[in-house]
């Protein structure tokens, strides 16, 4: 018999209707796991294996549609009474006061939640490094960063430490480490998902999101947590449809949009190729695909930087020694503790967003820079709207680069924030996007394609998705740890 | 790798100010890291200017239909006041509790500057 640790949810699901898997035998596989392999690298921030037994232990718990599955949140989505603390000092020790709506609604179906991941702090970043805790590794090659900011997520699945996680996206957070690390992950559309909980960033392009070992468990993790919430009033009241029934084997007149702004200078070779071979199969598959254009492109990451560093410099302000759990000693008065606090409790890429972001809303510059990008934001949205007339879903890679090196990129901000140059449109537009596996380089580093679709239309996306893994086998090789 | 030496800094002083607004404090050393790195990320996002703007609306959320979202005005339960500071690094009774305000350093660095 397979390994439990090894399998997706909804092959796990169906072993237990059979009665070939028990909860409490896939919780002590997965936590084996955890112990042989993550203090290589460093996924888990928290392993809270007494809580995930008793749940398991629990059988009025067990009831629903992830029942007895085991579930790590990213570390800046609170669990009650459970330390959360977006990777930094500043929230060092804190346990917050509720559950956030995924959380709850993960536990209304039954799932085991095994602990928090890492993840760069406050989600500031693409590589993990900038955590309070130290960087995760990448599990293909432990010298590489897992990606980021949810890091710990991506590299907890590829390791098999466990079987789903939650991560969040702002500007890539969830795709391009799902990239790197050979997993999936979804973005949802904005509103999708209730951020009821989830310590905000940029509120108006955070979302919540799946990721898993294959695109049937994104969508049966979706159809969890998705949903209308009257306590975050940006999430949309839509139905929310069974994405597994969208799970067809068949893409026979998909109209599939491929931009000529992503394919260009800086790209790496062997993903433009990864990325043109998958687009090739679904085309053979009876695809239909139609080359577009999405001119404003190349501005999205300075838009980005605008609109995430203010919005961050706003949501930050709250961390002041006041309310949560870190305060600095010694003070004279009250500016000075929130001065030292700060100082003290924030890392270096969270006092360079702080302040980019400050700078961006001051003064004299309002107009310049954050009245001007979200205008520069909006021309960014219409090229989707003109592009999704002529497509039902684009196809595009999700990083220009395989995994880096651990290091590399620390001392460089801007080529940092240049590696979600593939992602981060599909923020501002509010759209959503899934990273699935589609090849390897020549070194064995995993490769991944980016499929976005209209906004509430991620049942296009996990038709796509669907249908390519039934061609393929990308998405069931394994690291070897 | 980018060179920031050839760019224009956005001066120490700037700096200095945004981080005074921002309720944080520089070394000499993070002063001249982060005008460094904001110059160079600030003349990367100066390509923005290529757009002409003049004529569009700004976008300040996806969710275009999206207007003011009410709640109708009904009492309900709430935190309790002791979950609700439990995690405050020092409180008295139903009260954070903060070091003295009155005379503040804030006001002494505005006028100074």
């Amino acid at each position: 018999m397979e390994n439990l640790y090894s399998l997706a949810a909804h092959r796990l699901k169906e072993l237990m209707v059979k009665g070939e898997a028990a909860p409490s035998a896939i919780l002590d596989q997965v936590f084996s796991r955890i112990e042989k392999f993550d203090p290589k690298i460093k996924a888990f921030v928290l392993a809270n294996k007494e809580k995930a037994k008793r749940s398991v232990n629990n059988p009025t718990k067990l009831k629903g549609k992830l029942a007895g599955i085991p579930v790590l949140m990213k570390d800046n989505i609170c669990v009650k009474d459970e330390v959360t603390t977006c990777a930094s000092r500043i929230l060092a020790g804190f346990k917050p006061p509720y559950d956030a709506t995924v959380v709850k609604k993960l536990e209304e179906e039954g799932a085991v939640l095994i602990g928090k991941a890492n993840m760069d702090e406050f989600a500031f970043g693409s590589s993990c490094e900038t955590s309070c805790y130290g960087p995760t590794k990448n599990p293909w090659d432990i010298t590489r960063i897992p990606g980021g900011s949810s890091g710990g997520s991506a590299a907890a699945v590829s390791a098999d430490e466990t079987i789903l996680a939650l991560g969040s996206d702002t500007g890539g957070s969830i795709r391009q480490p799902a990239a790197l690390c050979g997993v999936v992950g979804l973005k949802p559309t904005y509103g999708r998902v209730s951020r009821y909980g989830l310590i905000a960033f940029a509120s108006s392009l955070d979302q919540i999101g799946p990721i898993t070992k294959d695109t049937e468990d994104a969508a049966l993790l979706l159809s969890v947590i998705a949903g209308y919430d009257e306590m975050d009033s940006t999430s949309v009241d839509l139905p929310v449809p069974d994405y597994t029934k969208a799970l067809s084997k068949d893409v026979k007149g998909l109209r599939i949009g491929v931009p000529k702004e992503y394919f260009i200078e800086g790209l790496d070779k062997e993903i433009e190729a990864g990325v043109k071979a998958a687009i090739e199969l679904l085309r053979s598959l009876g695809a239909k695909v139609h080359k577009i254009s999405l001119p404003h492109t190349e501005y999205a990451v300075g838009t980005y930087y605008i609109v995430a560093t203010a919005e961050a410099s706003s949501n930050l302000a709250r961390f002041d020694g006041v309310q949560y759990a870190f305060r600095a000693g010694n003070s004279r008065d009250m500016i000075d503790m929130y001065i030292k606090t700060r100082s003290q409790g924030f890392g270096d890429e969270a006092k360079r967003r702080i302040l980019l972001g400050t700078y961006c809303l001051s003064t004299g510059y309002y107009d310049a820079y954050y009245l001007k990008a979200q205008k520069v934001r909006t021309k960014i949205r219409e090229d989707f709207d003109k592009a999704f007339k002529e497509c039902d879903c684009i196809i595009t890679p999700t990083s220009p680069t395989p995994a880096f090196k651990i290091g590399e990129k620390m001392n460089d901000p801007l080529s940092m924030y240049l590696s979600d140059i593939y992602t981060i449109p599909a923020n501002l537009a509010g759209l959503p996007a899934m990273s699935i596996p589609c090849g390897f380089s020549k070194s064995g580093l995993p490769i991944g394609m980016q499929i976005l679709a209209k906004a509430f239309d991620e049942e296009t996306i996990f038709r796509a998705a669907y249908t390519f893994e039934q061609y393929t086998e990308f998405h069931t090789k394994k690291p070897k740890l | 790798m980018i060179s920031y030496i050839k760019m224009k800094t956005i001066d120490d002083k700037t700096v200095k100010h945004v981080a005074h607004l921002a309720r944080l404090e520089l070394s000499d050393k993070e002063l001249k890291l982060y005008s460094a790195q904001l110059a160079s990320i600030l003349s990367y996002i100066s390509k923005l200017n290529e757009i002409d703007t003049a004529n569009v609306p700004p976008t300040s959320h996806a969710l275009t239909t999206l207007k003011n979202v009410f709640r109708k005005d009904i009492l309900r339960k709430s935190l309790e006041t002791d979950e609700a500071i439990k995690n405050a690094p020092a409180s008295e009774g139903d009260f954070f509790k903060v070091p003295q305000i009155i005379e503040s350093t804030d006001r002494v660095q505005d006028e100074g500057k």
